[in-house]
C-alpha cells in the first residue's frame, strides 16, 4: 500500500512536543513542490488530531495516516 | 440601463468596504501575565498559529513586560522606584516563575528539568523560534514607563516594537482571533 505513495521528503519529528511537530511540518512542506508528498513521523499523541487540523487550515491534504506502536506516519500532499 | 450601472457601482463600493473591514488571517494576543507557564502557553499558541498560516502579533503588557528584559543588560539613571522594580521583577524569560507550585523556585526548577526531559521547548527557545517565524512583538510603553524599564534593557528581537493600546486595538480589529493571557 505504502509503496504506491511516492514520497518526496521524510520528516523525522519523533520525540518533539507541541507545538514543534506542526511548526516543523509547516516548514517542511514548503520544501517540496505542490502536488508532492511529505512523510512525517511523530510520536506526539496530540498529532493525531493536530495534523488533520493543521492540514485543513493550511489547505494541504493528508492522503494517508499510518499508526504504529507509538509512532504515527502522516503522508501529506502539498496543495498550496 | 443607467440605474443598473449606478446600482452596480454602489454594490462594488459596498463590497470594497466589506473587504477592507474583513478580519485578516491573524492572531492578536495580549500577554499580561509574567508567569512562566502562561507565557509558555502564549508562545506555543503563537508559534502554532504561524504553522497554521496565520500572522501573529503579541502585546506584552504589565507583568508580561519584564519577561522581555535582557538579563545581560543593565542601564543606569533610574529613580528609586525604577531601581526597586528593576531588582524585584524577573529579568528575562529565564527568570520567570510558575504561577502555581513555585515553592520558592524549587517547583519552577523541577518543571524546567521535566520540560527538558519531555522535550518541551523552554521559554528562551520559544522566543527564538517566534523570532525565526516572524512573530511580531509589541511592548506596552505605559508598562515600561510605570516600572521604570528602558528600551535599552529589553532583549534583542528582530520584530520588537513599543506601542500603546491603540496599536493593539487596531491589530485586534483586523484579526480573526484575539487572546488575552
Amino acid at each position: 500500500m505504502s509503496d504506491e505513495i511516492k514520497v518526496a521528503k521524510v520528516l523525522d519529528l519523533k520525540g518533539l512536543a507541541c507545538p514543534m511537530p506542526v511548526v516543523k511540518v509547516s516548514k517542511g512542506i514548503k520544501e517540496v513542490a505542490i502536488g508532492e508528498i511529505v512523510e512525517a513521523h511523530t510520536s506526539d499523541p496530540g498529532a493525531l488530531t493536530d495534523f488533520p487540523a493543521w492540514a485543513k487550515t493550511s489547505g494541504n491534504e493528508i492522503v494517508k495516516t499510518d499508526q504504529q506502536d507509538k509512532v504515527v506516519k502522516f503522508y501529506i500532499k502539498r496543495k498550496v | 440601463m443607467d440605474a443598473i450601472e449606478t446600482q452596480l457601482a454602489e454594490l462594488k463600493s459596498q463590497i470594497d468596504a466589506l473587504k477592507a473591514g474583513a478580519p485578516e488571517n491573524k492572531l492578536a494576543m495580549v500577554v499580561f501575565s509574567g508567569d512562566m507557564d502562561k507565557v509558555l502557553a502564549a508562545f506555543v499558541i503563537a508559534t502554532g498559529a504561524v504553522a497554521m498560516g496565520m500572522d501573529v502579533v503579541m502585546f506584552f503588557t504589565f507583568w508580561g513586560t519584564p519577561v522581555l528584559r535582557d538579563k545581560n543588560k543593565s542601564v543606569g539613571g533610574k529613580d528609586m522606584m525604577g531601581q526597586m522594580f528593576g531588582a524585584m521583577l524577573p529579568k528575562g524569560p529565564d527568570q520567570v516563575k510558575l504561577s502555581k507550585m513555585n515553592m520558592g523556585g524549587m517547583g519552577t526548577a523541577m518543571m524546567k528539568s521535566l520540560m527538558k526531559k519531555k522535550n518541551v521547548s523552554s521559554l528562551e527557545e520559544m522566543l527564538a523560534l517566534a523570532e525565526e517565524l516572524g512573530v511580531r512583538i509589541f511592548v506596552c510603553e505605559m508598562s515600561m514607563d510605570l516600572m521604570g524599564f528602558k528600551h535599552e534593557e529589553m532583549i534583542k528581537y528582530k520584530h520588537l516594537g513599543f506601542a500603546g493600546v491603540a496599536t493593539f486595538l487596531q491589530e485586534a480589529q483586523t484579526s480573526k482571533v484575539q487572546l488575552f493571557i
